[in-house]
């Protein structure tokens, strides 16, 4: 298979342009998509390629960008909603919680909302409190969403076209920093199946499971201890609803020791499932209580060295895996 | 406008009246009787709104209700058994037993939903008729909501993006004079709602909401317009709510005078003078509809009543469907 370098913007951008290429009922909306081309450009020339019937610019409206996929999706469409940052999602979250998630079951499956809700969480670009959160965690908490989070550009574009192919409310949470991040994808038609955690880096002394932005951070603490001799196996788990348990109790399994690492607030983050997850189908495994590293207990700051300080860094990472290896 | 009723049709919107005011009188008496496990938010007084602006609905049309949804759902033409099945939380509800009187979906009749949210339909209602504008179908998706619902940011974000988009929808605000328990006055600084509709650039008509032809032919205008491609409109009805927002609550927020002032501005009864004035029925035939539609009910909750519950197999299914490595071989 012929592989190719592409950013993470431009793996979302391939990911919604064969898509829409594919099937005319996909639809993006939302601020900035169109003409401007999103503002981290994952969206460029999709509006010149596919027109207003598939691309298509909305007033600030988030509610009604959700609102308005949720009633296409109904309709048998399989609209793509853009909320421009993760922090406005909560203006969407009546659509998204009670409408989107809940039609399905509510009407006991005589219908389905087949629509995909993208938007970008994370701190790093000095956007402050209102526009640097992880959510992520309160969409994962409710029955019937499909949550994503890609960390590499070959698993945004692979899980992005599942998303769309998928008949489930889906929300896909992208990041900021990792817009312009590099990988290899495949020159070739590929998707990457939801549900499914990736070992990124395989390891025997210990299970590091981390998420988006955290993944390269993860990877960097990883090398730093292989030359310290503690071997690390770090999982991305690319879906956080459903999870894939497997993979991950695999990994513990193995290595009787994990650290959870996510940039969201440590108290009631998706680390403290992962971890009550793993005690209850894997508690004898266990060398060490499992371990969490989280953000701070504060809204994302401001100024460059609190914002950098608010989040788990590579140091951090690395210091956590040899008090957990070390005991 | 041209448009006017025959003979039959005048009939029919008399005859789609009782049978929602006996639901909804008979939807209190379940509920009486401890049959549904929940509230119910009956449609009294307001059947002309229902019935007329459904009337100018074809087949092939949507419509998104509310949690005050009966009126609706038998102007659409629902099976009533199971309706009160689905009232009283039996596996043979319209939604199993899951939804309940607030949450009702049901494709066969065009409702792509009721909603417990106030104001939540309006953006779903928007984006349902922007389907329909893109997939060329000549559907026009017609939105219920209530006068609370027009002081929602739904309201408002989704009236915008209808018009600004010119997408094939009718927004139907029964101004009902209660938002719950809130009077319209203490809610709004303006006298009327369709004013809004200036705002954002649709037509916005009033409309006596207890006349059922006067509705019936603004929402045929309405509706002709949205298929044409002339965009989106809203209208006003106004009405008023005998029932309380919930049956059982404390009525101390509102007068008995003004209710029976209101009661004696019955859509049902009005009409039925009107068709007797114009020949169109004898008192007889009215008192037949009426009858006609008693036993209806009664014969729904029966059958409704000796229902099973749902298996409490069904507790978590139909929550999301399988991913596509699930169900490949």
């Amino acid at each position: 298979m012929t592989m190719r370098e592409i950013t993470y913007a431009e793996a979302i951008r391939e990911a919604l342009a064969e898509e829409m290429a594919r099937d005319s009922r996909v639809f993006l909306m939302g601020e900035d998509v169109g003409v401007y081309g999103g503002v981290f450009t994952a969206t460029k020339g999709l509006l010149e390629r596919f027109g207003p019937n598939q691309v298509r610019d909305t007033p600030i409206s988030e509610a009604a960008i959700a609102g308005a996929a949720v009633g296409m999706a109904l309709m048998g469409m399989r609209p793509v909603a853009d909320i421009m940052y993760g922090d406005f999602t909560t203006i969407a979250m009546d659509q998204i919680v009670n409408n989107a998630a809940k039609m399905r079951y509510m009407f006991d499956g005589r219908v389905k909302v087949p629509m995909v809700l993208r938007t970008q969480g994370g701190s790093g670009r000095g956007n402050g409190a209102q526009h640097s959160q992880s959510l992520e965690a309160w969409f994962a908490h409710v029955p019937g969403l499909v949550v994503i989070q890609p960390s590499t550009p070959y698993d945004a574009k692979g899980l992005m076209k599942s998303a769309i192919r998928d008949d489930n409310p889906v929300v896909f949470i992208e990041h900021k920093l990792l817009y312009f991040s590099k990988g290899m994808v495949p020159d070739t038609e590929y998707t990457v199946p939801i549900g499914k955690a990736d070992v990124k880096r395989t390891g025997a002394d210990v299970t590091v499971i981390a998420t988006q932005w955290m993944v390269p951070r993860a990877l960097q603490a990883a090398e730093a201890l292989e030359s310290g001799g503690i071997s690390a196996e770090v999982i991305d788990p690319r879906t956080l609803r459903p999870l894939d348990e497997e993979t991950i109790l695999e990994s513990v399994r193995k290595s009787g020791k994990v650290l959870v690492v996510h940039e969201a607030v440590t108290f009631g983050g998706i680390g403290a499932e992962i971890a009550a997850t793993i005690m209850d189908k894997a508690f004898d495994s266990l060398d060490a209580p499992v371990m969490r590293l989280g953000g701070v207990d504060a809204p994302i700051p401001y100024s460059a060295p609190l914002e950098k300080a608010a989040v788990p860094s590579t140091d951090q990472i690395r210091d956590a895996v040899l008090r957990l290896v070390r005991g | 406008m041209g448009a006017s009723l025959t003979k039959q049709q005048g009939q029919s919107l008399y005859e789609v009246m009782v049978r929602i005011r006996e639901f909804e009188e008979q939807s209190i008496v379940i509920y009486g009787q401890g049959l549904t496990p929940g509230r119910v938010h009956p449609y009294i007084g307001e059947e002309a709104v229902a019935a007329g602006a459904c009337a100018a609905l074809g087949a092939a049309d949507k419509i998104v209700s509310t949690h005050r949804g009966g009126g609706h759902l038998v102007a659409r033409g629902a099976d009533l058994h199971k309706v009160f099945a689905e009232f009283m939380g039996r596996a043979t509800g319209y939604c199993s037993g899951k939804g309940g009187p607030m949450h009702f979906g049901i494709p066969e009749l065009g409702l792509l939903c009721t909603n417990g949210i106030v104001g939540s339909g309006i953006t779903v209602a928007a984006g349902a008729a922007l389907a329909a504008q893109l997939e060329r179908t000549g559907q026009v998706v017609m939105c219920f909501f209530g006068d609370g619902a027009a002081n929602t940011g739904s309201f408002h974000e989704g009236l915008n993006l209808a018009a600004v988009w010119k997408v094939p929808a009718v927004f139907v605000c029964e101004n009902n004079a209660y938002a719950e328990t809130m009077p319209f006055e203490r809610a709004f600084a303006i006298k009327d709602i369709a004013v809004r509709a200036t705002g954002y650039g649709m037509p916005g008509v009033i409309v006596d909401g207890n006349d059922v032809e006067a509705v019936w032919k603004a929402a045929t205008e309405a509706v002709t317009r949205a298929r044409d491609g002339g965009g989106p409109s809203l209208i006003e009805a106004k009405t008023y709510r005998i029932s309380g927002h919930f049956h059982g609550e404390s009525p101390h927020y509102r007068s008995q005078e003004e209710i029976d002032a209101w009661k004696q501005k019955d859509p049902i009864e009005r009409y039925g003078k009107q068709l007797i004035r114009d020949a169109a029925c004898s008192q007889d035939e009215l008192n037949k509809m009426r009858e006609a539609a008693k036993e209806e009910m009664t014969r729904a909750i029966q059958l409704a009543q000796a229902d099973p519950f749902p298996s409490l197999d069904t507790l978590a299914t139909q929550v999301r469907l399988p991913l596509a490595w699930e169900v490949a071989p």
